[in-house]
């Protein structure tokens, strides 16, 4: 690999967002209307990364996950919650990761199911070597 | 004094020393699921030997320390897998842990890259519950197994931990005095923490080799022999607390920054190129801690191991203002490097040391003005900010280039999965 450029990519959750002091002082003029409304700025770390440290970055190649994951997004990954029926989430199975729709049905059958119908679902046996390494947080698209 | 009574009472607060089990083989595996249950290790820098070891390849026989020369046949023949080590990969995935860890006791010491001491205030069966829990959770978010020895104090932790490594248990407590004297009558001295290599050495000349008979001790004796750290060490297998946790690390008192190179190096240019570099990280990482440096060291050796003539020198400069611009000390650096430099030699390895470091503060007083102190200030502010935002070797001194002779070897290594975007692992 070539040597990195991008250093951006673990979030800095020690950065402290500054927000506008709205502590009120005593002036002489009319009170600003927007001063009870001023809030901190979007910071997408906090807002779409809740846990940090247990949230990692995964790049999806292929189509199996078209036309809800297109080829080259980038996932992030979080591998605290639990992950339940329905959950798009990053599997091991066996020696491989790949990303896949969690089915849990009421018989109790665990299935993995790709979003593009010419991949047919795959059911997890009580053998297999099977773990749900994480839980699809979001996807990124860049255009 | 009733041997008992300290035990009693101090069951409420335990400590748990936390330890990740191969770390450096856990990260990467993290990353390379095909490689569980196969033999892995991890080279030092410059690929030189084993630093890091998976369980199956420990069966193969192969030691901490082993050259790689002498091991790279198993490649091929037990389906070793090889790595350079990965010290961003490393680093990023030690500070999860220890941020992990910290969600379950706020109290923690990290004690190095891969353990951390925990305050734990449970007892009993209770204390085993909570490690076992801990350890689960640690496997699941971050894919990595730990270790977990809970016990009255530090140093009988740092016991139990190793007996739930050695006997693959996961989680060990010691905390009951029976279970205590029969564990420390199987313990070899030279295990029981911060007794190095000489004080075993004096211990065992004395007769004593396992660490029920160094708890036995007389005080007196221990601290004669051992100095004040391994009296308290003595006290501590007696189940007294006399190593409380260090909750703030000590302030960082120099930086070093050095590598051996790939191959041999005579030209001084090329010495002083591999110095800059080294250089610019330790500003870098000086800066970024807001500190100042008093002195600078220069040092540079040939390789010891070769048959060729032997030199080594060092130089410190003490500098009269504490600085923390690069430029101003790129000029220094030079100038110790040519002091020491002699003609004629094969150079394996050079580096600066950044000493007497202190807090960088507005009042820091300069003997006399110089001009270019808040011009090297902004310049080094937006030099970090670049090498922040677009890597470090984006952007460079005169003669700071990458020369590929004194760049490191690191052949085998991962990617930097966690911390540079173009490297994150890709799936299908």
């Amino acid at each position: 690999m070539q040597c990195s450029v991008w250093e951006i990519f673990v979030p800095n959750y020690h950065r402290k967002l500054s927000r506008p002091i709205i502590a009120s002082r005593v002036s002489a003029g009319f009170p600003s209307p927007a001063e009870d409304y001023i809030e901190g700025r979007i910071d997408l770390n906090k807002d779409l990364i809740p846990h940090p440290f247990t949230t990692f970055y995964i790049r999806v190649m292929g189509d199996s996950m078209e036309s809800l994951i297109c080829s080259g997004e980038l996932l992030i990954v979080d591998r605290m919650p639990e992950s339940n029926d329905k959950d798009i989430v990053v599997a091991r199975l066996g020696n491989d990761l790949c990303v896949k729709r969690l089915r849990i049905l009421d018989d109790g059958s665990v299935w993995l199911f790709s979003e593009n119908p010419n991949y047919k679902p795959i059911q997890i046996g009580e053998e297999d070597d099977f773990e749900v390494w994480g839980k699809v947080l979001h996807s990124i698209q860049s255009f | 004094m009733g041997e008992s009574s300290a035990f009693d009472s101090i069951l409420l607060a335990m400590i748990a020393l936390v330890d990740c089990n191969n770390f450096y083989v856990s990260c990467e595996r993290v990353f390379a699921p095909k490689l569980k249950d196969c033999p892995v290790v991890v080279l030092s820098n410059n690929d030189g030997c084993v630093i890091a070891r998976s369980e199956e390849a420990k069966a193969l026989g192969i030691k901490m320390g082993t050259p790689y020369f002498q091991i790279d046949y198993l490649i091929e023949k037990e389906h070793l897998t090889v790595f350079s080590s990965n010290y961003c990969l490393y680093g990023d995935m030690s500070l999860r842990v220890m941020e992990a860890l910290n969600s379950f006791a706020p109290e923690t010491e990290i004690y190095s890259i891969d353990e951390a001491f925990l305050n734990i205030e449970s007892e009993g069966m209770e204390s085993i519950a909570f490690a076992q829990k801990l350890r689960s959770d640690v496997l699941k978010w971050l894919g990595l197994p730990v270790s977990v020895g809970i016990a009255p104090n530090k140093t009988l932790a740092k016991i139990a931990n190793r007996i739930a490594k050695k006997l693959n248990l996961g989680v060990f407590e010691l905390s009951d005095e029976n279970q205590i004297k029969n564990v420390l009558s199987e313990t070899p001295i030279n295990d029981v923490w911060g007794i190095g290599y000489n004080s075993a050495r004096k211990l065992k000349e004395l007769g004593i080799t396992n660490a029920f008979q160094l708890r036995n001790l007389d005080r007196r004796w221990a601290r004669k022999l051992l100095s004040v750290v391994g009296a308290r060490i003595v006290e501590e297998l007696n189940g007294k607390v006399c190593l409380p946790l260090e909750l703030v690390p000590p302030p960082k008192k120099s930086i070093t920054c050095s590598r051996s190179f790939g191959c041999m190096v005579e030209p001084f240019e090329y010495l002083n190129e591999a110095l800059d570099c080294y250089l610019v990280k330790a500003g870098e990482k000086m800066r970024k801690k807001k500190l100042t440096a008093n002195a600078v060291t220069v040092f540079l050796a040939t390789n010891r191991f070769a048959k060729t003539e032997q030199y080594s020198n060092s130089l410190t400069i003490e500098l009269a203002n504490a600085t923390n611009s690069t430029r101003e000390l790129k000029d220094w650096t030079r100038k110790a490097l040519h002091q020491i430099y002699k003609q004629g030699y094969l150079y394996k390895k050079v580096g600066v040391i950044l000493q007497g470091l202190q807090p960088e503060t507005s009042e820091t007083i300069r003997l006399y003005n110089e001009p270019n102190y808040e011009k090297d200030k902004r310049l080094m502010q937006a030099l970090d900010k670049i090498s922040n935002k677009f890597g470090r070797d984006t952007i460079h001194f005169g003669v700071q280039r990458n020369n590929q002779c004194w760049q490191m070897k690191a052949e085998m290594k991962s990617q930097k999965y966690t911390t540079c975007l173009r490297e994150v692992i890709q799936i299908w």
